[in-house]
């Protein structure tokens, strides 16, 4: 069964389009990556999701309810844990556990053991007492996630998650999600890193301009690149022409770095067919290296590198 | 809308008392103004001011006749005052994205406006008792007796309730702490132009019409009377309507504005 199914989702603002007919689905007790540089329209969608602001056409099915008829239902079963901090500065770790607890009806004593769990499970216990201002980013966003659990969420939103955080916390981030996943909750995610989508996500949605632009296993999208490449270095000039003209077309050429990428799949098969056309035209190779293809490539060749210079808008939801 | 209308409502106000108990200098300057401006006109301005009131009940100390005729004023002066610092919560709030939490979650939807507009006027209840102390250690003494003091406390609470409804609005509708800090300052100026501190009578023509027909003049009016024992008049009624159509209005337009405001995602 699919926790959230996603059809034609559409969204403008003035003339501007977010969301251009977006077709989504996350099975239940699955990672879902919504993938895409900034201005992509991720932000958008994780906000129409969840409930804040709603679609211009489409129909959207969080844990079967409707977000445009049945909000409230929706609201019952999710969490969000957005890029702005949605924790109460003013207040400490364990306050702002208790307004959650409290307003998950959660009931004294139930809501006192939750507290104490959340705070133990996300390392928070010697600042339970501190103000949620004097936190660093690391723990700030693990007491944002841990509010976010207070309830028990079956289908979280987790937008962006480890922007702006270190490795360390990043990992711990990672451990978290991979939990909530083996305790079979359903997640989106939003991410600019590759890394993140490639290690967390089952299942990557690829998104440019509002559009869907590729939708598969991080394996399955590696492979929509033609693979990776052997890039060859040389000691001048001379060299470098050569082997140029004895590999003919589909090779990329530096000249300042004097090296000459060559599309390969990495086997061992093509590589010696390589070193022989080389070795039969005398040209001497200083330097070889194989890179594989990961989604870098998969991300730069399908959202095209304009779409970087972006920035990522405001939301006049006016 | 949902069974927990009540519950959610006071957790927010729980909220809202824990940040007044947290940093009480927020009561407290809602309170030092007014008692500045109290002190100012009574000890300044008085003299001349009693004098110009007019009538039989001025006798030898002018300004001890302006001291009675100013002190409703300043318990509105106080309310008002207050309407700043609540539109500047709640935009704080909304900036925040505590606020867009909220919204994900499925509580009361009012719950948070409640927390708000309930937490200010406990605010303002407090700022009022100070001033008051404050008025009585300066020589104040309100004529009547306990039955229309408490009908003055009641008109105190409900114009809080109007102005804390408005303002939780205000703060809605701008988009920046620093344009929800000016916006109330409109109402400070409206008080200003009513007979909070000075008889419509001494002022020109089409500005003593404004003064008359405005919110402010019938519900200071009332006040005046009730704590000074006089009868109240038509101003009673006028005041009680201006209240609850300001506070509906008030409420229904912050509904609106916390429905459509707009998530904040660069914040």
């Amino acid at each position: 069964m699919n926790a959230i199914e996603v059809r034609g989702l559409t969204k403008s603002y003035g003339k501007q389009v977010v969301l251009d007919s977006i077709d989504l689905d996350v099975a239940e007790g699955t990672v879902l990556a919504l993938l895409g540089p900034n201005g992509a329209g991720k932000t958008t969608a994780i906000h129409i999701l969840s409930t804040l602001i709603s679609a211009d056409s489409g129909q959207v099915l969080v844990g079967g309810h409707d977000v445009a008829r049945d909000p409230n239902a929706v609201r019952g079963l999710i969490g969000l844990t957005g890029q702005v901090s949605a924790v109460d500065g003013q207040f400490t770790g364990e306050e702002n556990l208790r307004l959650m607890a409290d307003l998950e009806h959660l009931g004294k004593q139930q809501g006192r053991r939750r507290v104490r769990e959340l705070l133990e499970r996300f390392d928070l216990v010697d600042a339970a007492d501190k103000p949620a201002m004097t936190y660093s980013g690391g723990m700030r966003r693990r007491l944002d996630l841990a509010m976010t659990l207070v309830g028990e969420p079956r289908i979280i939103f987790l937008d962006e998650p480890t922007t702006g955080l270190d490795p360390r916390s990043r990992r711990v981030m990672w451990d978290i999600v991979r939990d909530l996943v083996a305790d079979g909750v359903t997640i989106l995610l939003t991410t600019q890193y590759l890394e993140e989508a490639d290690r967390l996500a089952n299942r990557i949605a690829l998104l440019d301009h509002g559009r869907v632009v590729a939708l598969g296993t991080p394996a399955e999208l590696k492979r929509l690149v033609p693979g990776g490449s052997v890039r060859l270095e040389f000691g001048d000039t001379e060299q470098l022409e050569r082997a140029a003209s004895v590999i003919g077309d589909g090779a990329v050429r530096d000249d300042d770095a004097l090296s000459l990428e060559v599309p390969s799949d990495g086997s061992v098969h093509n590589l010696r067919r390589l070193i022989e056309r080389l070795d039969s035209s005398a040209v001497e190779v200083e330097g070889l290296s194989v890179q594989a293809a990961d989604l870098d490539d998969v991300f730069l060749s399908l959202t095209g590198s304009t779409s970087r210079e972006h920035v990522e808008q405001e939301v006049p939801a006016r | 809308m949902t069974a927990y209308a009540i519950s959610d409502s006071s957790t927010m106000l729980r909220r809202s008392l824990r940040r007044m108990r947290r940093y009480p200098s927020l009561t407290f300057f809602t309170a030092a103004l007014p008692v500045v401006l109290l002190l100012v006109f009574v000890y300044v301005f008085g003299g001349t001011m009693g004098a110009g009131l007019g009538g039989p009940s001025i006798g030898a100390n002018g300004r001890d006749a302006y001291l009675a005729y100013l002190v409703p004023g300043i318990l509105l002066l106080t309310i008002v005052g207050a309407a700043t610092g609540t539109a500047i919560s709640v935009a704080m709030d909304m900036t925040a994205g505590i606020v867009a939490r909220f919204r994900t979650m499925s509580i009361a939807r009012g719950s948070v406006l409640a927390g708000h507009i309930v937490g200010s006027i406990i605010q303002i209840s407090l700022a009022i008792a100070l001033v008051l102390v404050v008025a009585v250690v300066i020589g104040y003494r309100p004529g009547g007796g306990p039955a229309s003091w408490i009908a003055a406390a009641g008109l105190l609470v409900l114009t809080a309730i109007a102005t804390s409804s408005l303002s939780v609005a205000l703060g809605l509708a701008t988009d920046s702490v620093e344009t929800a800090s000016n916006t109330p300052m409109i109402l400070t100026l409206l008080l200003f132009l009513s007979s909070a501190f000075v008889p419509t009578a001494s002022m020109p023509d089409p500005l003593r019409w404004f003064a008359e027909h405005q919110p402010f003049t019938p519900i200071v009016e009332t006040l005046r009377a009730l704590l000074a024992g006089t009868p109240v008049g038509d101003n009673g009624v006028v005041a009680v309507t201006w209240c609850v159509v300001i506070s509906v209005a008030g409420y229904l337009w912050a509904r609106r504005l916390y429905e459509r405001v707009p998530v904040r995602v660069g914040a």
